[in-house]
């Protein structure tokens, strides 16, 4: 959790299992410790303003101190990634990527046994 | 030096189609796709060689017999505002020095902005991810639709990445399969190879080869990631992860029946892939060999 990522990641984490908005504070106390070291309320701050300008999380300036809540929940921003990868013309996927249809799993299991008995064969 | 010119031409133009419309069609290289796929590199290195030194020839022709005389002549003639330098070998030149600047700006920038997207998008799987349980390294992503793919780029920019979708679709063996072929990718870092050729196929639009050796060469990584998987994965776990990760979109049965198909298969004998990389070395000895007789 020392890295700059590791941090964003929990923060967003508790900003989405949160019911309302957050205060830096609020957050730091929030915080799994790590038992090493202390973290300090700057650091935070830094951290919420890197995911605002990612667009993850939006600053309500009318209290104070700020308080901050997600922009969307989780599964939204994971459904975006799911786009990215599924939907990126060939050309333009950053991704080397494998996708799979809509298989149901019984017809999963008719394929294994297919090739199953042509491995056999 | 005119008929070096030529030479490097009609190389240049056997190289743009008959060479890889061959070689696109050829069934070896999927019994060999690391030494088909330095073959394609020899056809687009010594391809583009070609072309940029065929312009340039035939603009420095008119400068002199030699190549380091007639660079000396035309430098000159720059230098003194010559105005009586005929019009079209400043044409052929300056095409030459287009033609490269467009290939390397073109590579440049397709290499960059890939480079920036894939970071962008480790991020947001940094941030979305959680790692699995038996599976170190691999990042599961919560969603329904069974994917897995990898990012590509040094360091911690790389990862594989599953979803919950696939990891309920697949059984363990075939869960490490996928697995095994996408960290493939990342530890032979094919994305170079793709980048480059994709950068290619958007620099030439107009030859149609480009987009038809951008693909050939993605299904040979294709193949190279299945042949390293294999070192660690039963070939019937990895023929039934093929099966169930391609779908049924047709274009992607296709390459899987091709790639069920051929594990197991015998590889090519090493003669074969000897004559292969004789050939990579004197596709790539041809231009080099022209433009040297303009030294003499």
């Amino acid at each position: 959790m020392a890295t700059l990522g590791g941090l964003e990641r929990a923060v967003m984490d508790l900003l989405w299992d949160s019911d309302g908005a957050l205060s830096a504070y609020d957050l730091l106390e929030r915080m799994p410790s790590d038992g090493s070291r202390q973290l300090a309320p700057t650091t935070v701050l830094t951290v919420l303003s890197r995911l605002e300008k990612k667009g993850f999380v939006a600053r309500e300036r009318a209290s104070r101190p700020h308080r901050y809540t997600a922009i969307a929940p989780r599964e939204a921003h994971v459904a975006d990634l799911m786009h990215e990868v599924l939907d990126a013309a060939p050309d333009r996927a950053a991704v080397l990527a494998r996708f799979l249809g809509q298989i149901p799993a019984d017809e999963a299991e008719v394929i294994r046994r297919a090739l199953r008995l042509d491995a056999g064969a | 030096m005119l008929t070096a010119a030529a030479g490097l031409g009609l190389f240049a133009v056997l190289l743009a189609v008959p060479v890889p419309l061959a070689l696109a069609r050829a069934d070896w290289t999927q019994r060999a796709p690391g030494t088909a796929a330095l073959l394609w590199q020899g056809i687009a290195l010594a391809g583009g060689l070609s072309m940029i030194g065929a312009l340039a020839l035939l603009g420095l022709a008119a400068f002199g017999d030699r190549l380091p005389d007639a660079v000396t002549a035309f430098s000159r003639a720059v230098a003194e505002g010559d105005a009586t330098v005929p019009v079209l070998p400043l044409l052929g030149l300056g095409a030459a020095v287009l033609l490269l600047a467009h290939l390397l700006l073109n590579l440049l920038l397709t290499t960059v902005v890939a480079a920036r997207e894939r970071a962008r998008h480790r991020a947001l799987v940094s941030l979305l991810s959680s790692p699995l349980p038996d599976r170190p390294g691999a990042h599961l992503i919560d969603d329904p639709a069974p994917v897995a793919y990898c990012v590509p780029g040094d360091g911690e920019v790389s990862a594989t990445v599953v979803s919950a979708g696939l990891v309920d679709l697949l059984q363990p063996d075939e869960l490490g399969a996928v697995i095994a072929h996408e960290r493939a990718h990342l530890t032979q870092r094919h994305h170079l190879l793709t980048t480059a050729f994709q950068a290619w196929s958007l620099s030439l639009p107009w030859f149609p080869i480009a987009s038809a050796s951008r693909r050939e060469v993605a299904l040979l990584v294709e193949l190279l990631a299945d042949d390293r998987a294999l070192r660690s994965t039963a070939p019937d776990a990895l023929r039934r992860a093929i099966a169930l990760v391609a779908g049924t979109a047709s274009e992607q049965a296709a390459t899987a029946r091709v790639r069920i198909a051929r594990i197991g298969a015998p590889p090519l004998p090493g003669w074969a892939r000897g004559l292969a990389i004789a050939a990579t070395i004197g596709i790539l000895s041809v231009p080099a060999g022209l433009l040297l007789t303009t030294l003499a």
